[in-house]
């Protein structure tokens, strides 16, 4: 995707390790921005809708695969099929749906013309309306490829609303992770904030993460969730970054207000003024300065 | 027996859950265990082996010879991934896109494409005590884990205690590391979330025909909800493990509950019990 021009400012919250907080932590950002749009890009575990009180607008299919089939009437079984499928996705002249990766030398090697390519709903795209703001999001059919390719249909659908209805910022809640659709998430943002936490896997998979917003140029911008669980490893964070360059924007404390916002379907800011709205606050603050001056 | 830890949503404790039970069972099994989470592998932090052996796993993507190339666009029309793209006297390539199906190299009517090897990232072994230990680590910018995935698993076999530790979602993946499991375990947490996601894994374990059991993790937070929809769906809770500040920073530190508290030696010896039983 390409880097975004004008005014539209793409803010993308990404982990590496999953479960320290991005969604959220991007719930509460839509309590706090004015004039964004959001894109939930967790397109195989899309959760931040039932924080966001989304109500389904539009919902549109997503196609962006083939699957092989045979048609048996034809087959003759001559096994050229099997032979040159590298996936292995050909076995006694049946296509394993999920080994198939859509590349169709299957088809076009048979003999008989007996393999035709079929197109597979992946998925489903969605805009929401919700009280923060424009919501897309989408749900990834279990088991699916090409979750890539949605991230960047989800951004697309966002990026076009927000020119349309002249918003000033995208918030992309990003997948765990540092594979394909965290790419996709990254690629052209502003900005991105790795919410990260004082354990020795999250601290590992900062590192992880960071080096992916270092290849792709995208500036990162770090904040701690559940600082208070363990000081010394806070330290060795603050040490890092400070090594790497890296701004901590936010320490945000453990905060049992968190899951109980949640369980009412909520995000924790605008739910309950407690400890950990508070520093989401400042974080948020901080951060659409920082944003606004990329 | 092999057994896959996945859950739909990140965070929710699988490396806890896999490394735990890895543990527990080490001292009276054989017992391989594949951290397939190779985007962010985590569990060498709690197992700490002694890794001897280290190789690089390679992808293949085509090279063109320029000699004898006509630019016909042959194999940009057979490629369905767009990895090539033939102009009037060049032909560029996308080696990221490419997932090395063949199709150019078998139709080009000059034979003009053979392939390089790419590395992708690096797969890693020894020993964690008694545990023999495998992982894949993801070289960062690199797009596609699966095949990194498949080179771990083609090392899996079924002649001990092989447990898988999956990445978090429900994509290709996630596929990838619990085909041809004969258990998965699905760890979730009673939240909202964790329920939406849970919800998400238990269609592709029943899309992939996989016998599964649900770990609910810091089960005393949250709602009720994720109980409700086990009960509903026929799905066996083996575990609950509730939240425990003291443990979590031993987790914080890279200690596992095995090591610090004995009773949890008893609990995933157990679990390893049921889902013996279930998995015949």
């Amino acid at each position: 995707m390409k880097k975004i021009r004008g005014d539209v400012k793409t803010l993308t919250i990404i982990s590496g390790k999953g479960g320290t907080g991005k969604t959220s932590i991007v719930g509460s950002f839509a309590s706090l921005a004015k004039k964004a749009v959001f894109a939930d890009c967790d397109v195989d575990a899309a959760d931040l809708s039932l924080i966001m009180d989304a109500r389904i607008k539009t919902a549109s299919e997503f196609k962006a695969s083939q699957k092989a089939r045979i048609d048996v009437a034809k087959c003759i079984q001559c096994g050229d099929c099997e032979d040159k499928c590298r996936f292995n996705a050909i076995q006694n002249c049946k296509v394993d749906y999920f080994l198939c990766e859509g590349c169709r030398v299957c088809s076009l090697v048979c003999p008989q013309g007996a393999i035709s390519m079929e197109d597979v709903c992946s998925g489903q795209l969605f805009i929401s309306d919700t009280p923060y703001g424009p919501l897309v999001h989408a749900r990834l059919e279990p088991g699916e490829e090409n979750s890539g390719k949605l991230v960047t249909l989800v951004r697309q659908t966002a990026e076009q609303i927000a020119r349309n209805e002249g918003f000033e910022y995208i918030i992309v809640d990003g997948p765990p992770g540092i594979g394909c659709p965290v790419i996709a998430s990254l690629t052209g943002a502003t900005a991105s904030l790795i919410v990260t936490e004082p354990t020795i896997s999250a601290i590992s998979d900062l590192k992880r993460v960071l080096s992916v917003c270092n290849h792709f140029k995208v500036p990162p911008f770090v904040c701690v969730n559940r600082c208070d669980l363990y000081q010394e490893n806070v330290t060795r964070i603050t040490e890092f970054c400070q090594q790497e360059g890296v701004e901590i924007l936010g320490m945000i404390p453990y905060d049992p207000n968190v899951v109980r916002a949640l369980v009412q379907g909520k995000p924790v800011v605008g739910y309950t003024e407690s400890a950990a709205s508070q520093q989401i606050r400042k974080l948020w603050d901080r951060l659409a300065e920082r944003v606004t001056l990329q | 027996m092999i057994i896959a830890v996945a859950s739909g949503k990140g965070g929710t404790g699988k490396t806890t859950v896999a490394v735990n039970l890895a543990l527990a069972l080490q001292l009276e099994n054989n017992v391989k265990f594949f951290d397939c989470d190779v985007e962010a592998p985590n569990a060498y932090l709690f197992l700490k082996p002694n890794i001897t052996h280290s190789e690089p796993v390679v992808t293949a993507c085509p090279t063109v010879d320029g000699t004898r190339c006509t630019f016909c666009g042959k194999c940009a029309e057979v490629c369905a991934f767009h990895a090539l793209v033939v102009l009037k006297e060049r032909v560029l390539l996308y080696p990221e896109l490419c997932h090395d199906c063949g199709g150019c190299e078998l139709f080009c009517p000059q034979n003009a494409i053979g392939k390089k090897e790419r590395k992708i990232g690096i797969i890693e072994s020894g020993l964690a005590g008694n545990i023999a230990f495998f992982q894949g680590r993801l070289t960062p910018g690199e797009p596609f884990s699966p095949p990194l995935i498949r080179a771990l698993k083609r090392i899996v076999s079924n002649d001990s205690i092989v447990i898988l530790d999956a990445p978090p979602g429900t994509s290709c993946p996630v596929v990838t590391t619990i085909e041809g499991s004969d258990f998965c375990l699905l760890v979730t947490e009673p939240t909202p979330f964790g329920l939406h996601d849970l919800a998400l894994a238990v269609e592709l374990v029943q899309k992939l025909e996989i016998r599964a059991g649900v770990v609910v993790n810091r089960a005393d937070i949250g709602d009720d909800k994720v109980d409700a929809y086990c009960a509903k769906k026929g799905l066996p809770v083996l575990m609950r493990l509730p939240y425990d500040q003291e443990l979590a920073i031993k987790y914080a530190q890279g200690m596992s509950a095995v090591g610090v508290l004995p009773e949890y030696q008893q609990k995933f010896s157990q679990l390893y019990q049921e889902i013996n039983v279930l998995a015949r």
